[in-house]
């Protein structure tokens, strides 16, 4: 298990490398040094002087291998660096947000795997009546929905009219629940029916599965067979999914944590990125490259407890 | 003698796009209490829709028994409703499938699924886990103590057939529904499992319904062989009768090839022509067009006649009607 976990994060390396060198080759592309610079100077018509001093203080100046080195090895050993916008130490900001992003999306997550799961098990025992044809409609509806209308629209509902937690700031001190319930809600809402319909497919081709027909020709129950044979059958899939849904995690915290002023990682992004500030952003890059991965790595864990025919290492 | 299992006219339907198909369209057979009856037929004809609908299991939503009844110890077990079935299912009549491979759950132990045959018909977990043990060294599996942890992967394909032998025998049913237990099975393997089977029906005293396209298997196990064709019997007999002189053109066709004796292990002959589409049988008689000998009177349906515990044919033609006198 941990020879494996060792190998699965050495084997991980490269591919942070690529995905930095990626970025930077990204950021650089599409922005000069010295656009940048301006951008951060706080004068509104910098002298020539002032942007040189500004990119030779940033390191900018230095040859791109240097600076190539900086965005990508550095990343690896953690030596994130300090803000180009706001010469904040990076690693302290990162400590300070992650909590909060971390509260929300783990959330957001467990409550829409197994919300999905639970709704996706009823839809199966019933299929093809009232209630399977009702939740399909429901899902198509909440599918076809922006996430930014949830997000507009739960502030107003849920917040404004039925008063469940603030539209704006972040104060754990005074209660955590009611500053993380809205935007989870809203989370949970955007994200639930894409699960529930895939989850629903999983089970459904499980069903017509011919162990199935063994069980029945057993006696067993549907009930049982559902719970006991077609869940666990159904959950290899299902636990393959769940990784594809961090990427979207992680863009609508971005969203969530700026609409409801939540200190977290997603505001630190979102105010980086509109600044043009390239050492927070490869950071944040790092970061989000590394989450993946520990989710890829934990499916496989998770694989092999579900699944006999999988071994690890 | 009071029979165990007695169809009559079943007929078992699906709803297709292409519109109502009739897989089993009018079958009648019945099997006496510790004997065997073979049903032999080409593929598609029907066989394995006939068995499922024995047990109610038809795949659902398209598939349907339009009509026809089945009794099983002189009860219309047709009459019963799904929940109620499943007190005769793997108790009172078992079932083994076609594909060892799939049948199992790839995610639960065999002992796990072996004693959950017996824990659903009220056997309590110990009692069931001892039984278990005893059942898998009953059907040869070489270690049964560690194979009760192991999962089906972990088996050979003639393994899992032993083990999905021990799972219908579990309960000591009165009849056993074998679907072609040997077919996907390595030929050396073919003859030992049938061999368990046959074994396990005289130590238990269970009925067998046995689908097999194997006449070998036939005229060694069967006592009585119905033919299957296009979704009806065409001929019904005592094995011996039928392999000595079989009647309807289509029986004929599928023995013509083969002394009785090198019959094991050799598949049915296929015949020349197609079956006809389930969901637009011919008026007439279904087998007319592929028939040597067809008559004018082809084109009307041929009823079934003979009795029951002798000779059933579905022919016109004066030589096959000859026998049922
Ligand atoms: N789910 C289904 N939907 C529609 N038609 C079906 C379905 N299952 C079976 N059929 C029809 O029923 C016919 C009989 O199928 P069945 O499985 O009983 O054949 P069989 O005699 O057992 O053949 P084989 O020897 O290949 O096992 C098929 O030809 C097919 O047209
Ligand atoms: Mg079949």
């Amino acid at each position: 298990m941990l020879r494996f976990i060792l190998r699965r994060l050495l084997q991980a390396i490269p591919t942070l490398l690529g995905v930095l060198t990626l970025t930077w080759f990204l950021f650089f592309g599409t922005a000069s040094a010295e656009s940048i610079a301006r951008r951060n100077l706080s004068s509104k018509d910098p002298t020539p002087a002032q942007v040189q001093g500004w990119i030779k203080e940033h390191g900018y100046d230095q040859p791109p291998a240097v600076q190539l080195r900086k965005a990508t090895v550095d990343m690896l050993m953690f030596k994130f660096g300090k803000s180009d916008a706001t010469k904040e130490d990076i690693w302290t900001r990162i400590r300070q947000g992650a909590g909060p992003s971390i509260v929300v999306s783990s959330t957001i997550f467990i409550g829409t795997v197994f919300g999905a799961i639970l709704v996706a098990v009823l839809a199966a025992a019933f299929r093809g009546t009232y209630i399977d044809k009702t939740t399909t409609i429901v899902c198509v509806l909440l599918m076809s929905v922006v996430y930014t209308v949830y997000v507009i629209g739960g502030q107003y509902f849920l917040s404004k009219q039925l008063r469940y937690g603030p539209i704006w700031g972040f104060d754990p001190a005074s209660g955590l629940f009611k500053y993380i319930l809205v935007p989870s809600a809203i989370g949970f809402a955007a994200g639930i029916a894409t699960e529930i319909r895939l989850y629903r497919t999983f089970l459904l081709d499980e069903i017509s599965q011919d162990y199935v027909r063994t069980a029945r020709a057993k006696g067993v129950s549907e009930t049982r067979i559902l719970a006991q044979h077609v869940l666990k059958n159904a959950l290899i899939p299902i636990i393959t999914n769940t990784v594809a849904v961090i990427p979207g995690l992680i863009l609508g915290g971005l969203l969530l944590e700026n609409f409801f002023g939540i200190p977290g990682l997603g505001s630190y992004l979102f105010e980086a990125l509109g600044s043009n500030d390239f050492s927070v952003v490869r950071a944040m890059v790092f970061l989000g490259t590394l989450l993946y991965i520990f989710g890829l790595i934990m499916t496989d864990i998770a694989y092999a407890i579900v699944d006999p025919r999988v071994r690890i290492d | 003698m009071e029979k165990l299992l007695q169809v009559d006219d079943l007929r078992t339907w699906f709803r297709t796009s292409r519109g109502i198909v009739k897989a089993v369209d009018g079958v009648s057979f019945d099997v006496a209490p510790g004997k065997t009856r073979a049903i032999v037929g080409e593929s598609g004809c029907g066989k394995s829709i006939t068995a499922l609908s024995i047990l109610q299991l038809v795949p659902e939503p398209a598939g349907y028994i339009e009509s026809g009844k089945i009794h099983f110890g002189g009860e219309d077990i047709l009459e019963r409703s799904w929940t109620d079935m499943r007190g005769l299912r793997g108790r009172e009549i078992a079932m083994i499938f076609q594909e060892p491979m799939t049948s199992l759950n790839p995610t639960r132990t065999i002992g796990w699924q072996l004693s959950e045959a017996m824990t659903v018909h009220g056997k309590d977990a110990p009692a069931a886990r001892a039984r278990a043990l005893e059942l898998l060294e009953r059907v040869g599996l070489r270690d049964p103590n560690a194979a009760l942890r192991q999962y089906p992967h972990e088996l050979s394909g003639g393994m899992r057939q032993r083990v999905m032998i021990a799972i219908a025998l579990a309960n000591r049913p009165k009849l056993l529904i074998a679907d072609e237990p040997t077919t996907a099975l390595d030929v050396t393997v073919q003859a030992q499992i049938m061999s368990l089977i046959k074994e396990l029906q005289d130590e238990l005293g269970m009925a067998m319904l046995l689908i097999t396209h194997d006449l070998g298997i036939v005229s060694e196990v069967a006592h009585d062989v119905s033919v299957m064709y296009a979704g009806q019997v065409v001929e019904a007999a005592p094995t011996r009768d039928l392999f000595h002189d079989p009647r309807h053109p289509y029986t004929q066709g599928l023995f013509a090839s083969l002394p009785a004796r090198n019959r094991r292990g050799k598949d049915l002959m296929t015949l020349d022509g197609i079956v006809p589409d389930a969901a637009n049988w011919p008026t007439g008689c279904r087998f007319a067009e592929r028939c040597a000998h067809r008559l004018d009177a082809c084109s009307a349906p041929p009823a079934l006649h003979g009795s029951g515990t002798h000779r059933q044919v579905r022919c016109h033609l004066p030589s096959a009607m000859e026998v049922t006198k």
